[in-house]
């Protein structure tokens, strides 16, 4: 178990305009459960590869139990990584994929067995030992490649989106394993994925990246609650927040043919702006009687809820759908005019250049 | 259904097709070794002599004539040279593919450009060399030529294969802590065995088949297969019985590699097609 700090951590592939991760500053407590995540190019992996000695290190550093390994290679910084896509040695068996790293620092046979053993046991793969990976099943093969990495019981576990090739309904069931096994072990753990389920499900604290850059790095609920840009607010949460335009005046947001208060804890916050970004997740939008109109043009039915998709025109000339969750006994037509309530208490807002958050609602 | 006619007499079209092309390549074999077994009056006569009593006297005479020199001389040079030609190219291709230096597209361009030269350009400084180091007609010499002959070819195999390695699988070896030795041998190499062995069967076709460098570098002590072969052609044609009989020995070793190899050479040789 070690922390795990990256110090304007920068890498530059050859050839690349922008750097893949930009002076990234992230401090992972011992014993944490970190999730990077951030969509396709994001540097998310980069970050990951960066940590695990993979990817060299072009600017800043990294320290690992508070020494620097920007320097140190692979085998020498006590980490172990589950890939994507596993990479079992594939003229092994299970058994001798899960002891290879034991092997290869000089744990004696019989102690090796052993550990080989009591990993198995906890993965529930006894049975796989003296198999190939090709006769093994997909959730078999990472449950494999997981056994690889908690045998050696090492300071940091990495993983690189390790449940990305399981279908749905295993992967389910693996992210709730996953997650209570590092709880049980203990061992900080940095978790890269594009899933944002995964992100908020398993973190102990969720880094969310964007073109290298690091957007903010919080627990679930606060990345949830209190986004500090409008990017966040729209890769977090699904279906995700609504973003609209609106007008401003003395603390009355116009949208559209509808208005809402500004809180007056808020009104500070939005000051002289003209305009801002309001923001709404679907879960608080209500069907009124009155507000803004717009015409239903999806939906979607979910079995437990309904997400209602409602065309509308916040500003001139704009078409923006908005998302709520509704009920699901609630019947609706395509093309339907419907109203829709904004309720003050659960709106934010972001600046409308800056993307930055201004206000959110007190948890 | 007439679609699935269509198809039906296409694909015995090109099976026709597929087996008349077969027993066009291997006919002058078939007729190689059907000659061998004849006496020297039947193996050349103007109306073909398909029904004979085959004999294995031009075998005995073969074996009488000194063949088995030129065998061991060519077996050394065929294993010696494809073994110096793993050992160097295993580890250029690795440093070619799985952690590039610097220039390496240079690299393998200067590799394979060796093949461009025509090796009757070579021949006169090749000679020389070889002459004035004192080291004509001796098989070792042979054993260095033909690695560098096969060099080139292996590395350029060996890196395509290399390369078709999940570049994860070794470097979950590396976190595993295996360094460069380790993760050649425990992870690379078993993996791209298949590769391996069809790059070394070819190095060892080319090296047993070779003909112009011993022509021209050995005489009696180092003569290779080939080389005694052509002892057999005279202008008279007397002895076609008898040449036929020592080419048919002298291919043989190289089918027999060919056909116990068949699995891992098609594996080897499609590795990337089957990804």
């Amino acid at each position: 178990m070690a922390e795990i700090t990256y110090e304007n951590a920068t890498r530059h592939f050859p050839g690349g305009t922008i750097p893949a991760v930009d002076a990234l500053d992230l401090q992972i407590a011992e014993g944490e459960f970190m999730v990077l995540v951030g969509p396709s190019g994001s540097g998310k992996t980069t970050a990951l590869r960066m940590l695990a000695g993979l990817e060299d290190i072009d600017d800043g550093r990294i320290m690992i139990g508070g020494k620097d390994v920007s320097g140190v290679a692979p085998r020498d910084r006590d980490i172990a990584m589950v890939f994507q896509n596993y990479a079992l040695y594939p003229n092994k068996t299970v058994g001798e994929n899960i002891g290879f790293a034991l092997k290869m620092h000089g744990v004696e046979r019989s102690e090796r067995d052993r550990r080989v053993k009591e990993a198995a046991a906890l993965l529930d793969i006894e049975g796989l030992l003296d198999r190939k990976p090709k006769q093994l099943s997909g959730g078999q093969r990472q449950r494999v490649a997981m056994g690889r990495a908690i045998v050696r019981e090492p300071s940091a576990f990495l993983m690189d989106e390790p449940l990305s090739n399981l279908d749905a309904k295993l992967r389910v069931a693996t992210r709730a394993q996953i997650a209570e096994l590092q709880r049980r072990l203990g061992v900080t753990t940095v978790y890269v994925t594009h899933d944002q389920v995964e992100a908020m499900t398993m973190g102990d604290r969720v880094a969310l990246l964007k073109d290298g850059k690091l957007q903010q790095c919080a627990s679930p609920q606060e990345l949830y609650d209190r986004p500090a840009n409008t990017f966040i607010a729209g890769f977090i949460g699904s279906p995700p927040m609504n973003l609209l335009p609106a007008g401003h005046q003395d603390g009355k947001l116009t949208i559209g043919d509808a208005h809402v208060e500004v809180p007056e804890a808020h009104r500070s916050e939005v000051g002289r702006l003209d305009n801002v970004t309001l923001g709404v997740r679907p879960e608080h939008l209500r069907l009124a009687e009155e507000g803004m109109a717009g015409t239903v043009s999806l939906v979607e039915e979910l079995g437990a809820e309904i997400h209602l998709h409602v065309r509308t025109k916040p500003a001139d000339g704009e078409e923006v759908d908005v998302v709520l969750r509704t009920d699901r006994h609630a019947r609706y037509r395509l093309g339907e005019t419907v109203h829709l309530d904004i309720p003050s208490e659960h709106i934010l807002a972001f600046h409308p250049e800056s993307t930055e958050l201004l206000f959110a609602p007190q948890a | 259904m007439a679609a699935q006619k269509r198809t039906g007499a296409a694909r015995a079209g090109w099976t026709a097709l597929a087996w008349l092309v077969g027993i066009v390549f291997f006919f002058p074999v078939l007729w190689m070794v059907l000659t061998s077994f004849k006496q020297e009056r039947d193996a050349y006569t103007t109306t073909p002599h398909i029904v004979f009593t085959p004999t294995l006297d031009q075998y005995k005479a073969v074996f009488s004539g000194g063949i088995g020199t030129a065998v061991a001389n060519s077996a050394i040079a065929t294993i010696f040279s494809t073994l110096l030609v793993l050992v160097l190219a295993i580890p250029a291709a690795y440093a070619l593919s799985i952690r590039p230096i610097k220039r390496y597209r240079d690299g393998l361009f200067f590799f394979i450009s060796t093949k461009m030269l025509p090796i009757v350009a070579a021949i006169v400084p090749i000679f020389l060399a070889v002459r004035n180091l004192g080291a004509m007609d001796n098989i070792w010499t042979m054993v260095v030529l033909y690695a560098a002959m096969n060099l080139p070819i292996a590395v350029w195999m060996l890196r395509s294969f290399f390369l078709e390695v999940p570049r994860e699988t070794l470097e979950a070896a590396r976190l595993d802590g295996a360094g460069v030795r380790q993760e050649l041998t425990e992870v690379m190499l078993p993996v791209v065995a298949p590769g391996v062995a069809a790059t070394a069967l070819i190095c060892v076709i080319f090296s047993w088949n070779e003909f112009f460098f011993a022509l021209n570098l050995t005489a009696t002590r180092a003569a290779t297969v080939p080389f005694f072969l052509v002892g057999f052609i005279t202008s008279e044609g007397l002895y076609w019985a008898q040449l036929s009989a020592a080419a048919t020995l002298a291919s043989l070793p190289v089918l027999l590699a060919g056909w116990i190899a068949q699995k891992q050479l098609v594996r080897g040789l499609s590795m990337g097609a089957i990804k």
